[in-house]
C-alpha cells in the first residue's frame, strides 16, 4: 500500500502574526517558517504505518513556492521515502489545492492520503474534504485513531461531544487532530540521509488545473484588543466584583 | 438571493448553533430556507418550525442520514441546492465536515468560520489563531460558508406553521459506514453553549485535580474545558478542548485556572464578556486579556473559590 501526505509550509507556531502597515495582508517578512503541525502528525501516521509493514511508500507532496522544498527536505528526514514539489509562486486557496492534488493522486494512485485537519495559517479547514469529494472518495475528518486493514480503514474521530467511529472504504481520506499521536524529531542521520531521497519538481502549469482564485482578500487588520483588566489580591475581593462589579455570578 | 441553511442536530435535540447561523442568514437576505436530514427526529422538526425568520422546511427523514455521513449529506444537500445563492452551516465539526464537500462539486471556494457579514459577498473571518481579521470577498456565484455560532447572537423562536416539504432521499455512497459513538453524558451544560467556562490548564498538573474545577463547575452551572497544554500532558479528554484548534467559546465568564494564555488558546475564548485569569505567574499572558486577575497559587485559591460560592 502507498500513503500520500500533503505538506504545508506554513509560519512557525511561536510567531505572532500582525498586519502590514497598509493592511493588505499579514506581514510574513523575515518570519520563521515550519511544517503544518497537522502536516507533521499526518507524517508521523504514515511513517508509523509503514514501520508497522502495513504501507511500502509514503510519498510527501507540497504545494507553493521553491522554499517549500525545506519542508518537504523535513517531510523525508522523518520517514518520508521520495517527495514531489507541485512549485507556484501564488498562494492557493484550498479549493486549487485540492485540485492539484487530485491531479497527483490520479498520477500516484495512493490507498490512502492523510492531511492534516487544518493549517494554521489560513485556518479554513478545507483541504482534505475538498479532495475527497472531487474524487469521490469517503473521508474521516479530525482523527484521534487509525486502523488500516487491507481494503478498509477504521477511524476514531474528534466530534464535538465525544468521538465516532466509522469504517471507510479504501481509497480514502483521512484528517489528522492533535491526538492521533505525538511526532518525532528528526535524527541527524536522517537528515542527512534525507538529502540523498528524491525531490522531484512539477510547475504547477504542467498539471492542466484551474487554479484562479474565487475571493479576494480586501483587508487584514488586527482584531479589537480587550482593555487590560484589573489584579484583585483576594478570592473574597474577586467574587465580590464577579457578584457586584460584572454581575456575572450570583 | 435566497439561503439554504444546513440545520445541525442529534435526531432528538435541535443543536443551539443552528440559530446562530439563521442569524447569520438573516444579514444576507430574508428568504432563508432550512434543510434537516435525519431519522426518527419529530422532536427536531417540532423545535424548528419555532425559528424565527425561517420560511421554510426542506425535510429528509430516512436512516441514510442518521448519523450526518458527509458523503451521503453532502449528496442531499447538492441535489437541492438549485437556486440557492448562499448555503450556509455552523463552524462546528458538523458543518466542518461537511461543507467543504458541497463547496468542492460547486466549484466554489468557500469561506469558513465568518464571524461577520459585511455584505452578501463580503464577509470577516479570523486567520492565524485570530491574531488577525480577514475581510473577504467572494466572487462565486454560490456561496458556501461555515459561521462561527459566537459572533451570532441567535434568533429567536416565536414563529410557527412553518412550511415544510419533504424531500426525497438518495442512494447512500455505501463508501462510508457508521460503527460506533461515544459521546460524553454530562450533566452540566456543553462547553461551546454554557455560560459560565471554567477551564484548566497545565498549572492543574494533573487530571485528578480537575476535580477542584468540577466541583465550581456545578455550584455555578458551568462547563468545564482546558488548555491545549492540559489536553496534550493527557489531563482530560480532546473534546475540553478550547482554543484555535479545538471550541471557540464566548461565555458571560470565563475562568482560566493555570492557563499561561497562549495565543493559540486566546483565539478561542477572547470574546468571553468577562475573564478571569488565576495563576500564579503574574507575567502570564493570560493577565493581558483578564477582567479580573489574581495572582496566586491555584491549590489554595481553588478551595477558597469553592467555599465562598
Amino acid at each position: 500500500m502507498k500513503i500520500l501526505v500533503p505538506i504545508k509550509r506554513v509560519v512557525d507556531y511561536n510567531v505572532k502574526v500582525r498586519p502590514l502597515s497598509d493592511n493588505s495582508n499579514v506581514d510574513l517578512n523575515n518570519v520563521k517558517m515550519a511544517v503544518n503541525p497537522f502536516c507533521e502528525i499526518a507524517l508521523e501516521e504514515a511513517v508509523r504505518l509503514k514501520e508497522a509493514g502495513k504501507v511500502s511508500e509514503v510519498i510527501a507532496v507540497s504545494i507553493g513556492k521553491s522554499e517549500s522544498q525545506e519542508q518537504l527536505r523535513t517531510a523525508l528526514a522523518l520517514g518520508a521515502d521520495r517527495a514531489t514539489l507541485v512549485e507556484t509562486d501564488t498562494l492557493l486557496e484550498p479549493l486549487s489545492i485540492a485540485k492539484v492534488l487530485k491531479a497527483i493522486v490520479e498520477d500516484e494512485k495512493p490507498d490512502l492520503i492523510i492531511l492534516g485537519k487544518q493549517a494554521i495559517d489560513g485556518d479554513n479547514n478545507q483541504t482534505g474534504q475538498m479532495l475527497g469529494s472531487l474524487l469521490d472518495y469517503p473521508q474521516a475528518t479530525n482523527a484521534s485513531e487509525l486502523n488500516l486493514e487491507s481494503s478498509t480503514v477504521q477511524v476514531t474521530r474528534e466530534i464535538d461531544g465525544g468521538l465516532q467511529t466509522l469504517e471507510l472504504s479504501i481509497p480514502a481520506i483521512v484528517t489528522t487532530d492533535l491526538r492521533l499521536n505525538e511526532p518525532r524529531y528528526a535524527s541527524l542521520p536522517n537528515i542527512m540521509k534525507a538529502k540523498k531521497k528524491e525531490l522531484n519538481i512539477i510547475p504547477v502549469s504542467d498539471l492542466g488545473v484551474d487554479t484562479n482564485p474565487r475571493t479576494e482578500l480586501l483587508s487584514v487588520e488586527l482584531p479589537p484588543s480587550r482593555e487590560a483588566g484589573i489584579l484583585v489580591e483576594t478570592v473574597d475581593e474577586l467574587v465580590d466584583k464577579l457578584k457586584n462589579e460584572a454581575k456575572v455570578i450570583q | 438571493m435566497s439561503i439554504l441553511v444546513i440545520a445541525e442536530h442529534d435526531n432528538k435535540i435541535l443543536k443551539g448553533t443552528t440559530l446562530n447561523t439563521v442569524a447569520a442568514a438573516t444579514k444576507i437576505s430574508d428568504e432563508i430556507s432550512l434543510l434537516i436530514a435525519g431519522s426518527d427526529m419529530d422532536s427536531v422538526i417540532d423545535e424548528a418550525q419555532k425559528i424565527d425568520s425561517v420560511n421554510s422546511i426542506l425535510k429528509c427523514d430516512n436512516d441514510i442520514y442518521k448519523n450526518a455521513l458527509a458523503e451521503d449529506l453532502a449528496a442531499l444537500v447538492l441535489s437541492n441546492a438549485g437556486s440557492f445563492t448562499h448555503i450556509l452551516a455552523p463552524a462546528s465539526t458538523f458543518g466542518k465536515n461537511l461543507m467543504p464537500r458541497i463547496s468542492a462539486k460547486l466549484d466554489t471556494q468557500q469561506i469558513s468560520d465568518i464571524i461577520s457579514v459585511e455584505s452578501d459577498n463580503t464577509f470577516k473571518r479570523p486567520i492565524y489563531a485570530g491574531s488577525c481579521i480577514a475581510t473577504v470577498k467572494s466572487n462565486d456565484s454560490t456561496k458556501v460558508i461555515t459561521v462561527r455560532s459566537t459572533a451570532f447572537d441567535p434568533v429567536e423562536c416565536n414563529n410557527s406553521g412553518i412550511e415544510i416539504s419533504e424531500i426525497d432521499a438518495l442512494e447512500t455512497s455505501g463508501i462510508s459506514k457508521f460503527i460506533s459513538e461515544e459521546i460524553a453524558q454530562s450533566d452540566r451544560p456543553e462547553l461551546t453553549a454554557a455560560d459560565i467556562v471554567i477551564s484548566g490548564g497545565r498549572g492543574m498538573q494533573s487530571g485528578d485535580n480537575f476535580h477542584l474545577l468540577d466541583s465550581i463547575a456545578d455550584k455555578l452551572g458551568a462547563a468545564v474545558g482546558a488548555s491545549r497544554a492540559a489536553v496534550d500532558a493527557g489531563f482530560v479528554p480532546n473534546d475540553y478542548q478550547v482554543g484555535q484548534t479545538g471550541k471557540i467559546v464566548a461565555p458571560d465568564l470565563y475562568i482560566a485556572v493555570g492557563i499561561s494564555g497562549a495565543i493559540q488558546h486566546l483565539a478561542g475564548m477572547k470574546d468571553s464578556k468577562v475573564i478571569v485569569a488565576i495563576n500564579k505567574d503574574e507575567d502570564a499572558p493570560i493577565f493581558q486579556v483578564a477582567d479580573y486577575g489574581l495572582v496566586a497559587d491555584l491549590f489554595t485559591a481553588l478551595p477558597e473559590l469553592d467555599s465562598s460560592l
